[in-house]
């Protein structure tokens, strides 16, 4: 796929063919990628240095196709998911486990590791979106596919699904505790179905779009409401929790969240503050004194209107980061193959590569239903 | 006040996460010896740079890897590397890289055009699947654009 400005983008077969640039390099054939809701902040322009030409894409699996000199852990024809973090494994916040906070893997900015497909700010890397892409640290990131795995099922493993368990991890749920997953996309659907996983005693969903609130609700057994309806979900959070807050809240919406005029204005279409802030705002206020805010919702790099007198007044503690791919994955599969998380149920769409400018705007728009698409390049249709 | 559920036996897993001696339970940073050294560690190989990277003030060098597609080139490239000169704190560094995408678009477009290739922008913007799954809507839109190009020319043509 081809970037070509805000909301356009193209299937174009003269892409160049990416080449091994490093001794630990790999070249993988995309068998299939995922569109995620944080691509859509760069499809809407909104992500500062999306270059023309860029090709999305950071959810993917596929088969080795080279590998560079120093790769030992893989071989031409092995089958691999690709987290989307680009991790070296060897600074000192890889060290630490946090690969999504590599300090070797993106010149353009301190701020964020790279991540494949994610504009310059997140290392200038081309994404999975395509039938090659290179991958840098092939030793380090990839992890072969166990024989066992629906491949469906591994595609959701490079982002959705670890984003989903951290944002519960990080969230620091106590047996019994009510938590509030602000957003039904793809990311607040896994988040609330991990929840219990931690022990939660109840998970309510937030969101304004019936058909994902209807889909959340059977997939992760939990209530879901629709914040058109509630008149203000801070009181409503408030009422339906003896007026204390909920323990745990989680943003799993980002810079694109709908619900506040104001927020809209400023931040989606004047561009005045890092997007709409609107779901940080709500679980900022509907969680009770003490508790603790998580965030996996992207927002962009300069700021934006939140309250934080109150995350003070309130002795909030606040917690957020891209996930830990790598240090989450063995957990990960361990869960969806004992079936306590079933990835593939939330897909909804499968789109040959070469429609990716419908697929696009189908997500975009949520025409059809739609939850979560996955991308089919040509060769991995045959 | 709802109250909280006591039997969780239909959720599969229930609880197989939580620690309650593991307080509090989300990951902690990981204290290791080389936390307060700088950057000390054994660096990978640096790949060899061929094209122009950018890279933030506030790191000393390059990353060991960088993507190399997209280059800075033309008049957005000059905007972007006038806007590295600025801290990733300071909203000129952000502003200047939206200001030169927005460029970028002007430019993309005479790249095409340059090439022979004249962009589809029905295609572009998911135009086929509007038609499929938003007829109405695309209506509206198609309704909505002529009404409004119809009253600008008919505002001209009375000057």
């Amino acid at each position: 796929m081809n970037y070509r400005g805000p909301y356009r983008v193209r299937a174009d077969r003269n892409m160049p063919m990416p080449r091994i640039e490093h001794s630990g390099d790999a070249i993988v054939r995309v068998t299939r990628s995922c569109i995620c809701g944080s691509d859509l902040h760069l499809y809407h322009g909104m992500v500062p240095d999306t270059r023309i030409g860029t090709t999305f894409g950071h959810e993917f699996i596929g088969v080795v196709e080279e590998v560079g000199a120093d790769v030992t852990n893989l071989k031409v024809g092995d089958n691999v998911l690709v987290p989307f973090n680009i991790a070296c494994g060897k600074c000192v916040f890889c060290e630490q486990q946090l690969f999504g906070n590599c300090h070797e893997s993106n010149s353009e900015a301190t701020a964020v590791g790279g991540i494949f497909g994610y504009s310059h700010t997140a290392g200038g890397f081309d994404g999975g979106q395509a039938e090659y892409v290179r991958v840098p640290y092939a030793d380090v990131g990839p992890l072969v596919i166990p024989e066992n795995m629906d491949h469906d099922d591994a595609v959701l493993l490079t982002d959705v699904v670890p984003t989903g368990y951290q944002a519960a991890e990080m969230a620091g749920i106590k047996p019994g505790d009510t938590v509030v997953v602000f957003g039904a996309g793809p990311i607040g659907i896994m988040a609330a179905k991990c929840a219990w996983l931690f022990g939660a005693g109840r998970v309510i969903v937030i969101d304004h779009l019936e058909y994902r609130l209807e889909f959340v609700k059977n997939y992760a057994q939990c209530e879901a409401y629709n914040f058109r309806s509630l008149e203000d979900p801070v009181l409503f959070i408030k009422k339906t929790t003896d007026w204390m807050g909920a323990d745990v809240c989680i943003d799993a919406v980002g810079c694109e969240a709908a619900g506040s005029a104001f927020h809209t204005i400023t931040g989606r279409k004047m561009m005045l503050q890092s997007g709409s802030a609107i779901a940080l705002h709500w679980a900022i206020n509907a969680v009770k004194k003490g508790g603790i805010v998580s965030i996996v919702g992207v927002y962009g790099p300069t700021g934006n209107i939140i309250p934080i007198g109150n995350v003070v007044n309130k002795g909030l503690t606040l917690r957020a980061n891209q996930a830990s791919v790598k240090r989450l994955l063995p957990k990960l599969i361990e869960h969806v193959q004992a079936g306590r998380i079933d990835p593939k149920a939330i897909v909804t769409h499968r789109v040959p590569l070469e429609e990716v400018a419908d697929a696009y705007h189908i997500f975009s728009a949520k025409l059809d239903n739609c939850i979560k698409t996955i991308l089919i390049p040509p060769s991995a249709r045959k | 006040m709802k109250k909280i559920q006591n039997d969780f036996s239909h959720i599969n897993g229930w609880g197989i996460d939580a620690d309650p001696l593991d307080v509090p339970n989300y990951p902690m940073k990981k204290r290791t010896e080389n936390d307060n050294k700088g950057m000390t560690w054994e660096r990978p190989a640096q790949q060899a740079q061929l094209v122009e990277i950018l890279h933030s003030n506030e790191r000393p060098t390059l990353s060991a890897v960088f993507g190399t597609p997209h280059p800075p080139t033309g008049l957005s490239g000059k905007m972007r590397r006038w806007a590295f000169g600025f801290s990733e704190s300071h909203v000129m560094h952000w502003l200047g890289l939206l200001l030169a995408d927005r460029v970028q678009i002007m430019e993309g477009i005479a790249d095409d055009l340059k090439s022979g290739h004249v962009p589809n922008l029905f295609e572009e913007h998911g135009g086929k699947a509007e038609l499929k799954h938003n007829a109405a809507g695309f209506a509206g839109k198609v309704i909505c654009t002529a009404a409004i190009v119809g009253l600008a020319v008919a505002l001209l043509r009375r000057r």
